[in-house]
């Protein structure tokens, strides 16, 4: 089972929430679609379920074009972003309602969604209603429901955003078990980058309704095809630099480029703060401004002239990085990323995760370490 | 006064914290019991006024001549099958318009709020006059056409039509109001979207998932216009038809006694209806 997306356009009034994205998802995948609000993600999904009809372009399963199948006779079960869960039923019917929509007899029905409630973990709650029902326990209901149909797609629309933390990261390996174990095609659409690198086969990233990059986590984190994935996916440091040909100068060392080349020669070299080395030294040219510790690793702010840069360094080398330090700091030798220079020195952070880490080291100069 | 003495052995806490939750309770009691006389009071008065004269005494009699008074069960009954029409008519108006709206065209949402609201600010007699107007100039100018069959229908005195649709426009207001509320209570676009990805067709959608999740809101609605269509006199009286307020008025000019003793029955009546029609939404939720 494919689905394949093809030159999906969808524009919203003068918003264009689909600006002809191109996506296939492969046999039994987990394919996340990660990007900022407004990019196109949710629309996608809503195409494949139905409930969105692109103004351009089509959706295929197996190749086959369902842009005009009415939602009802898709294959695709889909669990929702906010709770959906009819409120009227119990969670065992919740559960056999599209059984009971398709006549399915009374007895198969319930022992149906016997099995769906113990598949997701809740075996001995099939009488409670959804009001009785946590907000995890009712996504999982949710996802019970969508699977009892066996459909050949699972079109998961932000299922853990309404979740406190921990819930979420149960959840989310829950579904990833499931998946596995069912091997069904699952289409995630998250904003959250680290649950899409966490479960996903492959990470679609989507702005502005186009596909910036598609491919495995690690390879989206690591080898960001753009700067726009760079700076969505995990916390990015800007460090002006020079370039010179294939590579470029920066931190007083040669390196070598990797992507697209900027015209302009005075360009931002993009570091993760895991790439970022630093080490004490009398003589250092850079001061350690504040610490936050996070138990494997503690990620510093290092001032350097006018510039600032966000290092990660192994929990237990906080101790010997406490702020005030005098360090070099230099950069890991492999090839980089470069954007055209934007705002010379603070870097930015971006991501749900990251960008409240890095302001409360802002706000706390102090630091942990 | 039980409650307040128990109070201060339950609550936990010093004197002052008790103390609190019992003067508390002595004015809910003295709200309650200023409120019990407001409504009490005239009601038992009325009914003393129907039981008792300084002539005869004690007698239910005026109750007695309710059943044998001339139209009393055919207005009535005329009422009641206005009134069911009415919650017909205005619930398939509404509903569906405003599930629209909030599926589909929720831009249309104010003006429909607008639309439903007016009913409000004409005046019941301004309402009127205008549709008697009509009615008439009606009649003249559609004299050629089969129209002209259609409206004389419309006024048919065992039935008259035109009244169900006088009374829609009057109600339109209250079950606009009481359907907004139970539609507000759920999330009627994701309920909708979920049934849909289960393969349910539009109709399943509708009467097994939309309205058992409203059902509270659609018999307080229900409620509203019945009570609406039961006390509604002006339209009905300038119209000329015999509706159960029509005859209460026509027939308290001759007895007073008996025309109270109306007023008591059809006031039980409607609270019977009442406790129907709450306890029939409640059932299931």
């Amino acid at each position: 089972m494919t689905v394949e997306f093809r030159g999906l356009r969808r524009a919203f009034g003068r918003t264009v929430a689909l600006d002809g994205l191109d996506l296939t998802v492969q046999q039994g995948e987990l394919m996340a679609l990660l990007g900022p609000s407004g990019c196109g993600k949710t629309t996608a999904l809503r195409c494949v379920a139905g409930f969105e009809h692109p103004d351009a372009g089509a959706v295929l399963v197996d190749g086959k074009d369902i842009t005009r199948v009415p939602a009802n006779r898709r294959d695709a079960g889909m669990v929702f972003q906010s709770y959906s869960l009819f409120p009227n039923l119990n969670a065992r019917d919740n559960v056999a309602f599209g059984l009971q929509v398709r006549k399915v007899p009374t007895a198969r029905r319930h022992a149906r969604a016997a099995e769906l409630l113990e598949l997701v973990g809740l075996p001995a709650h099939a009488q409670r209603y959804p009001h009785e029902l946590s907000g995890g326990q009712q996504q999982r209901v949710a996802l019970a429901r969508a699977l009892a149909l066996e459909p050949r797609v699972l079109l998961l629309d932000e299922p853990l955003s309404a979740l406190d933390a921990k819930v979420r990261i149960t959840l989310r390996e829950e579904i990833r078990r499931l998946q596995l174990e069912l091997g069904i095609t699952t289409i995630f659409v998250t904003h959250d980058q680290e649950e899409a690198l966490s479960v996903a086969d492959r990470v679609a990233v989507l702005r502005a309704g186009r596909l910036e990059q598609c491919g495995p986590p690690a390879e989206v984190y690591d080898r960001p095809a753009t700067p726009f994935v760079a700076e969505f996916v995990g916390t990015m440091n800007h460090v002006p630099g020079h370039l010179s040909g294939q590579e470029v100068t920066v931190l007083g060392r040669l390196m070598p480029v990797d992507g697209p080349l900027p015209s302009a020669s005075d360009v931002d070299v993009l570091v993760r703060p895991e790439a970022v080395l630093v080490t004490p030294s009398s003589e250092g040219d850079a001061t350690i401004v504040a610490s936050s510790f996070r138990g494997s690793v503690a990620r510093l702010r290092v001032r350097l002239g006018e510039l600032e840069i966000l290092s990660d360094v192994p929990g237990h080398d906080a101790v010997r990085l406490a702020p005030g330090t005098r360090v070099d700091v230099a950069l890991v030798q492999r090839p980089v990323l470069v954007a055209a220079r934007t705002a010379p020195t603070l870097p930015e952070s971006s991501g749900p995760s990251a960008g409240p880490e890095s302001s409360e080291a802002t706000e706390d100069p102090a630091g942990v370490g | 006064m039980v409650a307040v003495a128990a109070l201060p052995d339950v609550t936990p806490g010093g004197p002052a914290p008790a103390a609190r939750p019992g003067q508390r309770r002595a004015w809910r009691g003295i709200v309650l019991v200023v409120a019990a006389l407001y409504f009490v009071v005239p009601m038992a008065v009325s009914f003393w006024f129907t039981v008792y004269s300084e002539g005869q005494g004690f007698s239910l009699a005026a109750y007695g001549r309710i059943l044998s008074a001339p139209g009393f069960l055919s207005s009535l009954l005329l009422s009641l099958g206005l009134a069911a029409a009415t919650i017909v008519v205005v619930l398939l108006l509404t509903l569906p318009a405003m599930l629209a709206v909030r599926l589909g065209a929720s831009r249309l949402g104010p003006v429909l709020e607008l639309i439903a609201t007016l009913p409000l600010v004409v005046p019941p007699i301004a309402y009127v006059v205008g549709i008697s107007t009509a009615l008439r100039g009606g009649i003249d100018a559609l004299a050629a056409t089969p129209l002209w069959a259609t409206l004389i229908a419309v006024q048919d005195e065992r039935f008259p039509i035109v009244l169900v649709l006088a009374y829609v426009v009057l109600t339109l207001p209250f079950a606009y109001r009481s359907l907004d509320a139970g539609l507000r209570a759920i999330d009627v676009r994701t309920l909708v979207e979920a049934a849909r990805n289960l393969g349910a067709s539009w109709p399943y959608v509708l009467f097994r998932v939309i309205i058992p999740n409203i059902r509270s809101a659609i018999a307080s609605a229900s409620f509203l216009t019945l009570a609406l269509v039961l006390g509604e006199y002006t339209v009905a009286a300038l119209l000329g038809y015999q509706t159960f307020p029509v005859w209460i008025v026509t027939i308290s000019g001759n007895d007073g006694q008996l025309s109270v003793a109306l007023s008591i029955i059809s006031l039980l009546l409607i609270w019977l209806l009442l406790l129907t029609l709450s306890g029939a939404g409640r059932k299931r939720s």
